[in-house]
């Protein structure tokens, strides 16, 4: 296999690395409040449905990016009324959001299956593009994937270097000491679960304003679930994140390319790699160590009167 | 609250239930749909509702139908209500609802059941599907003629027998007039994923494929091939509005050529059970226009097999064909018989890719 294959197998790669890397930082946004949400799948799936929808309607990808990641996020509130007012249980919550949001835009979005919308296209970087190997990699993208190459440094510093990423991350940690030292940590939860959501709902926009042009049920196809077990993978930091995402990308673009060059290799096996592989990496990020371990209080309601 | 709404649809769903029984007069016959997917997917079951349409508008007929039915138990559900509300005939157009429908249709031995894609016949169950096979050989006529780099890719949808034989007409086409060409075939497990067929495509040009056809229902593979510059053979129905650039023809298919005989068949009470598998002569499967890119020459030459094909002077898979091991797999002089084709499980030579 020459450079010449590999390269598109690489810029293959990060995009389709890209909806799981948006997902992957929502979910692990969410977690660093203390919140579990399983309900990755259904805020994605809702967020591609209207960023379709108002793409198809008012021809403006970025408005319909921007829709799509709010009323993302605005369904995902659902859960942080039941976690953060009724103390309901995370994980039952978390499923419910994903069936409803699977339902609802498979509900929704009967209609518009089979027609298009206008949507980000790949163009290249001035400069950067020429750079060799790398240029062909990286920089012959859709916008929304240069907007990603950012996000985990943003997310980073957001967490570590700003009052308001500390305070996010206190409440994950302690929620007790964090209202001691002054702050809400069920306001700070509200928060960390809607810009969750919002970063879930930009991963399922990529899907149907990037990656294709098109709508359809169920397009999220379980990308939701695998941000979930990247999460675990890349314990709860940004940078592994990244990692995780593209691995899972190389990993989808690859087993195609491998049929594609007349591999005779059964497809179902290939096809299996990339769940074959969650297993294998939910397997080995069990091992805890310093600097591994989940938010201290993840999945731990606030009791009222705390 | 949720009590409530399950009430409030189930009311609306006897009222509307009610009100088509209501309108349709006595002697209307009336013909009920059941759909695998939506129809607005410009796709399988889009072609399968163009050819509803051609019924509902014959005189005395009430058509109804029902989207995106999965296979298995609730395609019984669907299939025993339509029976039960009255419905004469209903078509059932997913190989998975083929046991469905043999268990009602043997509760329900007045109404017509017609099952697309399946083997299994009843007194009052008929199996039928298209020769799509014919079209996809006109087609591989096509991207044989209009590759420069001989490799063409294929995007299917699952290695089932339907889809390999699609593989392999399409692909003695292309050898028909490139014998230097391949096919390459990618599946991708699924029959509409576009991020998924999209990218199949994706990895396909990669590889140097200048020609895609694909035998799946979404645009996906299409998209792929407007923007890297290639060619793309659709299916199921016209695709060119997905790709204008790109588009050569798609293999589609056309119902309406054989809906309303059966239906015309029932009102005279002339139906009996058979196992109907029309093709390019009845015209429930063609070419769709071609694409301007399409040289005058090679438009005349596909046109021309295409009459061949259709008053039986030329046979498909007519021997000699090898498979991809080089095995002879039907002889010189000899003619694939319908029982070879619809168990079809290997692939010819000229084929690059597993058929498992």
């Amino acid at each position: 296999m020459g450079l010449e294959l590999i390269i598109p197998i690489l810029a293959a790669t990060i995009q389709s690395g890209t909806p799981i890397l948006y997902a992957t930082l929502g979910e692990m946004l969410t977690e660093r409040s203390g919140v579990l949400n399983l309900g990755v799948e259904g805020m994605m799936i809702f967020g591609a449905f209207f960023a379709f929808l108002v793409s198809h309607y008012t021809g403006s990808p970025w408005l319909a990016f921007a829709c799509a990641g709010i009323l993302a996020g605005l369904f995902g509130l659902a859960h942080a009324v039941v976690c953060l007012v009724f103390q309901g249980n995370q994980v039952v919550s978390g499923l419910a959001l994903t069936i409803l949001g699977v339902g609802l835009a498979d509900f929704l979005g009967t209609p518009y299956v089979g027609l298009s919308a206008d949507g980000f296209s790949p163009f290249s970087v001035p400069l950067l593009s020429s750079l060799p190997v790398l240029g062909d990699i990286f920089f012959k993208q859709d916008a929304l994937v240069y907007l990603s190459y950012f996000l985990p440094f943003l997310f980073w510093f957001f967490m570590n270097r700003t009052k308001w990423g500390l305070a996010v991350g206190a409440a994950g940690e302690n929620p007790a000491a964090c209202f001691a030292a002054g702050l809400n940590p069920v306001k700070l939860r509200w928060a960390g679960i809607f810009f969750g959501g919002v970063l879930c709902g930009l991963g399922g926009a990529y899907l149907s304003l990037a990656y294709t042009h098109l709508w359809t049920n169920n397009m999220t196809a379980g990308r939701g679930w695998i941000a979930v077990a990247l999460v675990i993978f890349a314990f709860w930091r940004p940078g592994r994140a990244m990692f995780g995402a593209y691995l899972f990308g190389g990993i989808m673009a690859f087993q195609l390319r491998l049929q594609a060059v007349g591999a005779t290799l059964p497809s179902s096996l290939l096809l299996m790699l990339p769940y074959a592989l969650t297993i294998i990496v939910l397997l080995f990020s069990s091992a805890r160590g310093k600097g591994r371990q989940a938010p201290a209080a993840l999945g731990v309601n606030i009791e009222p009167g705390e | 609250m949720r009590k409530l709404v399950g009430i409030a649809l189930l009311a609306a769903m006897v009222a509307v239930a009610g009100f088509g029984t209501t309108v349709a007069q006595a002697k209307d016959l009336k013909v009920g749909f059941v759909y695998v997917s939506p129809i607005g997917d410009a796709g399988y079951s889009y072609a399968h509702d163009l050819g509803r349409q051609s019924v509902a508008k014959m005189d005395g007929v009430k058509t109804f139908y029902v989207e995106s039915v999965p296979e298995g138990a609730d395609a019984t559900r669907v299939v025993n209500n339509m029976a039960r509300k009255g419905d004469d005939v209903i078509f059932g157009t997913s190989f998975g609802y083929m046991d469905p429908m043999l268990k009602v249709a043997k509760k329900f031995p007045n109404t017509t059941f017609m099952h697309c894609s399946g083997y299994k016949t009843a007194p009052n169950m008929s199996a039928y599907f298209g020769r799509m096979y014919q079209a996809r050989y006109l087609a591989g006529l096509v991207a044989g003629s209009m590759t420069k780099s001989n490799i063409i890719g294929y995007a299917g949808a699952f290695p089932i027998p339907e889809v390999k034989r699609g593989i392999n007409a399409f692909t003695l086409g292309v050898r028909a007039v490139n014998p230097k060409a391949k096919v390459h075939v990618v599946w991708t497990k699924t029959w509409y994923d576009p991020a998924t067929e999209k990218e199949a495509a994706k990895s396909l040009i990669d590889i140097g494929a200048d020609v895609i056809a694909q035998h799946q229902d979404s645009p996906g593979p299409q998209e792929a091939a407007q923007e890297a510059g290639v060619y793309s053979i659709g299916y199921n129905s016209d695709m060119s509005a997905f790709a204008p650039k790109a588009h050569l023809t798609s293999a589609i298919w056309n119902w309406s050529a054989f809906y309303p005989v059966v239906i015309e068949k029932v009102k005279k009470g002339e139906w009996k059970a058979d196992n109907y598998w029309w093709g390019l002569s009845e015209g429930v499967v063609d070419l769709a226009p071609f694409g301007d890119m399409v040289p005058k020459k090679v438009q005349d030459m596909v046109n021309a097999r295409k009459a061949e094909i259709k008053n039986g002077t030329f046979k498909v898979f007519a021997g000699p064909i090898k498979d991809q091991s080089g095995k002879v797999r039907i002889k010189k002089g000899e003619v694939a018989s319908d029982k070879m084709l619809t168990g079809m499980d290997w692939f010819v030579e000229g084929v690059e890719g597993s058929n498992q």
